[in-house]
């Protein structure tokens, strides 16, 4: 058995290939499971083990967390994202996930309800009619994919940073964490600075409809100054925090930051 | 092929020149590495979602997941873009540029093509560039300029929203990215079978001679 190496220590490299295989256009699939999902498939420079791989792996970690550091640096809390006009929405919108629609969440409206947790004034939980009461924008914004293709869509739901002021959250925290009914248990920090844009999003309609399961019924974070894996669907719980809990991709490996 | 050889013993035997000084050298190979690294990941990132009915070859990606990929493309483009502009400016301020690739004309290049492919283009004096190489040269700096701008545009299409506008818009920019890849992999072809056609011109971009 040749030596074989991972990509990010810690993390189970049977789900990391289950994972991987699932965000795989259909044929690709195919594909690679026909060709044979050896660990292989993982070493950092596949066929050839010229670079030691976790030496290469450390080096890679430093330079997202630089990248972070960068993004931040750069990222201007004014910038809008690009706006569009309702005829150039994307239709069908796609439906994106690591798991076919099937497995969705179903959430049932009645039973949901918003927890809020961390650094805020008032941690009560939130009723779905009690968060409709809540002012709403629309904005049509294009969703960019880490893996590259986009979509303009139209979300209608309350800007973060109004929400945030009315729970009396700390903004000095550094983080917002968010915490999604998905299976796996999908979470996802996103940095204060973002959550206080102005079109970062609680999202509840789209297209002027309550927000459908594919796209995170009955709440998901709009985030147009990120890539869409930063902008959690399903969305159970929020937290105000100043530690770093990490993410379900962002554990993986996706940039932390990803800021557009 | 005797005669490439006996040229190459005439030159080695005279005192040498120096024909590509050590800052192109040095920039010259470390842009090869940066290339050969934001290809590969390059070509996973693409996997992830192709823009074509094509996939490439997993064994030709680096990464080995859209994740690693990712990693490699954006620790490797500060390779490449750091690198490149330091030699965009030294080519620039030292008069390089000037000196080498200008001037480019189209009765120059059209000559020099038809030469090349009669295999009458002549290589002795490595020093001055012909028609061909100009061109291609040039045109690659060009290429590398348009790729790494269609690249930030895609890595921040909100923050550099003016440079997305220069490409029209995201899906754009990331098109010209694509073509921008295709141009450097057939210039590197190129480029690599006629550095091994005159084998004289590689060793200068090793040993400066």
């Amino acid at each position: 058995m040749a030596k074989r190496s991972f990509l990010i220590p810690g993390v189970d490299k049977r789900l990391l290939i289950k994972d991987s295989i699932k965000v795989m256009p259909d044929l690709t699939r195919r594909r690679f499971i026909a060709g044979g999902a050896s660990l292989g498939a993982l070493t950092l420079l596949t066929g050839c083990d010229v670079i030691d791989s976790s030496s290469a792996e450390e080096v890679l970690k430093t330079v997202s967390k630089f990248n972070d550091a960068v993004q931040d640096f750069i990222f201007n809390p004014d910038a809008l994202a690009p706006t569009f006009p309702e005829s150039a929405i994307t239709k069908p919108f796609p439906f994106n996930a690591y798991y076919d629609l099937d497995d969705a969440p179903d959430i049932a409206a009645d039973d949901w309800k918003l927890e809020v947790r961390g650094l805020v004034d008032n941690k009560k939980s939130w009723t779905l009619p009690e968060l409709y009461k809540l002012p709403q924008v629309t904005q049509i914004t294009r969703h960019i994919c880490v893996e590259g293709w986009s979509a303009i869509g139209s979300w209608t739901g309350t800007p973060l940073r109004d929400f945030l002021k009315l729970i009396g959250a700390d903004t000095r925290a550094k983080y917002v964490w968010f915490q999604c009914a998905d299976k796996d248990g999908y979470n996802s920090p996103l940095d204060m600075r973002t959550a206080l844009h102005p079109q970062t999003q609680m999202t509840f309609k789209y297209a002027n409809e309550i927000l459908p399961r594919a796209y995170g019924f009955p709440m998901k974070i709009r985030v147009p100054t990120k890539l869409g894996f930063k902008n959690p669907k399903y969305v159970v719980s929020m937290e105000v925090t100043n530690d770093y809990k990490g993410g379900y991709w962002e554990d993986q490996g996706y940039n932390s930051y990803s800021g557009s | 092929m005797s005669s490439l050889a006996m040229t190459d013993e005439q030159i080695s035997a005279k005192p040498a020149k120096v024909i590509q000084p050590t800052w192109v050298r040095v920039m010259h190979w470390t842009n090869a590495v940066a290339m050969v690294l934001m290809i590969l990941s390059g070509w996973q990132i693409y996997n992830a979602s192709p823009l074509f009915g094509f996939s490439f070859p997993r064994e030709y990606t680096l990464g080995g997941w859209l994740g690693g990929g990712l990693l490699w493309h954006f620790a490797a483009m500060w390779l490449l873009m750091i690198n490149g502009l330091a030699y965009l400016i030294t080519g620039i301020a030292s008069g390089r540029f000037a000196r080498k690739l200008l001037p480019i004309t189209p009765s120059g290049v059209l000559h020099d093509v038809r030469a090349a492919l009669t295999f009458k283009l002549g290589h002795d004096d490595l020093t001055v560039y012909n028609y061909v190489q100009r061109l291609l040269y040039a045109g690659i700096i060009v290429v590398g300029v348009l790729i790494v701008l269609s690249g930030l545009s895609m890595w921040k299409p909100v923050q550099l929203y003016y440079l997305v506008m220069l490409f029209g818009d995201y899906p754009t920019a990331r098109y010209v990215h694509f073509f921008c890849m295709a141009a450097i992999c057939a210039f590197l072809v190129i480029h690599v079978l006629l550095a091994l056609l005159v084998p004289k011109s590689l060793r200068a971009m090793i040993i400066g001679r």
